[in-house]
């Protein structure tokens, strides 16, 4: 029996058609890289909607020129509608969310290095691993298409809130067919990360090679396991939401539309449903996807840390003990984004109290984190100095979700634009620094080539700036009452804020643009960059121990045995200060965990 | 203290096994299980906040004659499924293939009641939108359910004929047939929850 699971992973042979090799592979390495293409195609599109955002927030009636192309309707003469701006917000949030950082961190690194990182061939069910890349990318296209309606995509947001989700056309541009395109691709989303949830636990738990206890797998593996319990149980709520959402369209139904609803003077046809109703289902998924976004960036920073600190963190098992209450705890608080819904007040209580207990795992990770890199000679290059920024986001961000969970409070600040920098900051830029750290980090395994260290940097202090200088101003915004999802600011009270905007605004464009210098060190070091070892980092895990770029089958037909814990670094080897977990040497070492 | 625990900072490489010995394809069930769990959790708890905020939700079931001959068909197809587990594991195919089969008979029969359920419901005018006791959302919230439900049966009907003519032929094994009971039982189970909930909540006083 044991013998069937551990080389459950070998049931395909190497493809020899270009087709089965890049398109349709079941190699999950190159579906990992699929998965991060996609990710990198709609973080783009995602900062690029941001950034026609941004310009009509700062300067109104400004035409953006080439505009009218995009949507003859939405923006005429190239000066946006309201109704437009609103769509590519919801735009812009449901593809970063879903299609950045979800699958950027979780599914495209997490497909590429789970399998290595525990010396497995491959994931168990390399077919199920196809379709979830597949179903995904549909997904995607099946959302941008709602750009090319009429009426253009939907305006809702990303969390589609009812009853605008449910009436149809009538709530404005893009609530038809728009929203049931949205639905519809969210919902093929949740398959393609269900399936691929399903295949990270069990290469987890099964494939694990000779000496690779649970306790020894590396903290990005520990990340990625973790996640893929939340994606599992989360993801499985947001579908049948999305479909009852689709039924409220097509088939009549009022799940999530209250009776007598008058909308545009038109009194609704449906009766009897609730919206409050689709608020618990969707953040019962929401609250999760937050911390699926974020804990893969935890699990890569902590790898990243490690091999450029060159020692243990304080404590690795308390920090995997963390990760896992983040976890838990990420049911229990979703209430808190519902503070201002109308719920009972007393649920309202009982969702601020967990939330403030979840900042207690959070603020353990952090000091781990801090207290390990006192007194370490950290090695700095582009992949540790994001790991460190994703740290200053994460707590930059963290703070204000202290005052946010607090119901008084929120009532204040949640229409604002508070909540807008504290989202920011913890999920989105942290997260994305996280994608970073593990781009410039692992690059070289995936390619074979180096990436340029000057750019890399370059790219880092214009984001880690840029960033600050875009969400730090927010947080002020909020709290002089500038409200969120407005297309424009044209009230007396919020004129003195628009220099404010304007700062953000210019500040976004720099950010964005320095993006481009990450975009031109990725495509230039893939053909040219100077060409890797096979452990450059002299790093411990299993991916260091195999070929760079690894063989189809990741470690050339051989099973590697582990013998180590997974960061055995500030020791003395052979080979310097560290060892490597398949290296058979006895080495002396007073920090191993007991 | 589990034997991983031990093993942690002693480089002596030791030899361990999968996690909980668990077959890849039998955790791979479970998980789906937990998955459709939430998914057919989601389905009964916005059921049940939908059936208490509203006052005027019908009660149109006169009899339970229907759903208990249903349930009873149910709970025999999972003791014919234990059966043809049993079989399997005894080495007996013919005899574990035949009750694979009744297993899959068995399920025909509770989706044929339960169309014909159906039939009977839309000619007294319940659609999924209306029905001529109250409001609509009884018909939404029931054919959305029993129909998850129904999805779910079909599926393991179609299933059980797949896995039971491979097994005859060869391709599968007695593991197979056990990862494929852990289903049905699944369906068979969450069956369990749909009748108090749907049926019995909403007979006639």
């Amino acid at each position: 029996m044991h013998d069937m699971s551990v080389h459950a992973g070998q049931h395909h042979a190497p493809p020899t058609s270009f087709i089965r090799k890049h398109v349709f592979s079941l190699d999950h390495k190159v579906i990992g890289k699929q998965y991060y293409a996609l990710a990198l195609v709609a973080a783009f599109i995602g900062m690029f909607l941001s950034w026609l955002m941004r310009i009509h927030l700062a300067w109104n009636n400004a035409a953006i020129p080439g505009l009218q192309l995009l949507s003859k309707t939405g923006a005429p003469g190239g000066v946006m509608t309201p109704e437009y701006y609103l769509q590519l917000m919801t735009m812009h949030g449901t593809i970063m969310v879903f299609f950045v950082l979800t699958t950027a961190p979780f599914a495209a690194f997490g497909n590429y290095f789970l399998p290595i990182q525990v010396g497995a061939e491959d994931m168990p069910f390399p077919r199920f691993n196809m379709m979830s890349f597949w179903v995904t990318f549909t997904a995607f296209l099946v959302l941008m298409s709602s750009f090319f309606l009429g009426d253009g995509p939907t305006l809702g947001g990303w969390t589609q809130y009812a009853p605008l989700n449910a009436v149809g056309s009538v709530a404005g541009p893009g609530q038809g067919l728009g929203v049931v395109l949205w639905m519809a691709s969210i919902a093929l989303f949740c398959v393609g990360q269900l399936l691929g949830s399903l295949n990270f636990i069990t290469t987890t738990l099964d494939l694990r090679v000779k000496g690779l206890s649970l306790m020894r797998l590396p903290l990005s593996a520990w990340a990625w396991f973790i996640t893929s319990c939340m994606g599992l149980t989360a993801f499985a709520v947001l579908m049948p939401a999305c479909i009852l959402a689709i039924l409220d369209h097509v088939a009549g139904t009022s799940f999530f539309v209250a009776s007598n609803l008058v909308i545009n003077d038109q009194i609704q046809p449906h009766s009897g449903g609730s919206t409050l109703l689709w608020q618990h289902l969707f953040w019962f998924f929401g609250h999760p996807e937050v911390y699926i976004a974020i804990v893969p960036g935890m699990g890569i920073v902590s790898h990243v840390l490690l091999a450029n600190m060159r020692k243990q963190m304080l404590s690795q098992r308390t920090l995997i003990y963390s990760m896992g209450a983040l976890a838990l705890l990420s049911y229990m608080v979703y209430g808190h984004h519902m503070f201002v819904s109308g719920m009972n007040p007393y649920s309202s209580l009982a969702f601020s109290f967990p939330t403030l207990v979840i900042t207690i795992p959070s603020t353990i990770v952090v000091l781990i984190w801090t207290f390990s890199l006192y007194g370490s000679r950290l090695r700095i290059n582009s992949a540790s100095l994001f790991a460190l920024g994703f740290i200053s986001m994460f707590v930059s961000g963290g703070v204000s979700g202290f005052f946010l969970a607090q119901p008084s409070i929120d009532i204040m600040l949640h229409a604002t634009y508070f909540v807008v920098g504290h989202f920011h900051l913890v999920m989105g830029v942290a997260a994305m620094f996280g994608i970073f750290a593990g781009t410039y980090f692992w690059f070289p395994k995936m390619t074979g080539r180096m990436m340029n260290e000057t750019l890399g940097k370059a790219h880092f202090w214009l984001s880690f700036v840029g960033a600050y200088c875009i969400f730090m101003p927010f947080h002020y915004l909020g709290m002089a009452g500038n409200v969120r999802r407005y297309a424009s600011f044209v009230d007396d009270y919020l004129q003195p804020l628009i220099p404010v905007h304007r700062f953000i605004t210019v500040a976004a464009l720099c950010t964005g643009a320095a993006q481009l210098i990450f975009l031109y060190n990725l495509i230039h070091s893939r053909f040219r960059g100077e060409a890797a070892a096979d452990n450059p980092w002299e790093a411990t895990s299993l991916e260091w121990s195999t070929a760079t770029p690894p063989p189809f089958d990741n470690f050339g037909g051989k099973h590697p045995v582990v013998y180590h814990d997974p960061y055995q670094y500030g020791v003395q080897s052979s080979v310097g200060d560290y060892v490597m977990q398949a290296s058979p040497e006895q080495v002396k070492s007073d920090n191993e965990e007991k | 203290m589990s034997q991983a625990d031990l093993t942690i900072g002693h480089p002596t490489g030791q030899t361990l096994g999968p996690a909980f010995a668990i077959p890849t394809k039998k955790l791979a069930m479970w998980l789906f299980i937990i998955a459709d769990t939430m998914t057919f959790a989601a389905c009964l708890v916005a059921y049940g906040f939908l059936r208490n905020g509203t006052p005027d939700w019908p009660r149109p079931f006169h009899s339970i004659t229907n759903v208990a001959i249903m349930t009873f068909i149910l709970l025999t197809s999972s003791l014919t499924m234990l059966i043809g587990l049993r079989s399997a594991r005894a080495g007996d195919k013919a005899a574990a293939f035949r009750w694979t089969m009744i297993t899959a008979a068995l399920g025909i029969v509770f989706a044929f009641l339960h169309i014909r359920e159906w039939m009977g419901l839309i000619d007294e005018g319940m659609t999924m939108f209306k029905n001529p006791w109250g409001t609509g959302l009884f018909g939404a919230s029931f054919f959305s359910i029993t129909g998850l439900h129904l999805t779910h049966v079909t599926g393991g009907v179609i299933a059980l004929l797949v896995v039971g003519v491979r097994y005859k032929g060869g391709r599968y094994n007695a593991d197979d047939i056990e990862v494929l009971g852990l289903y049905w039982h699944f369906v068979d189970l969450v069956w369990m929850f749909v009748v108090p909930l749907v049926y019995l909540l909403n007979l006639t006083h």
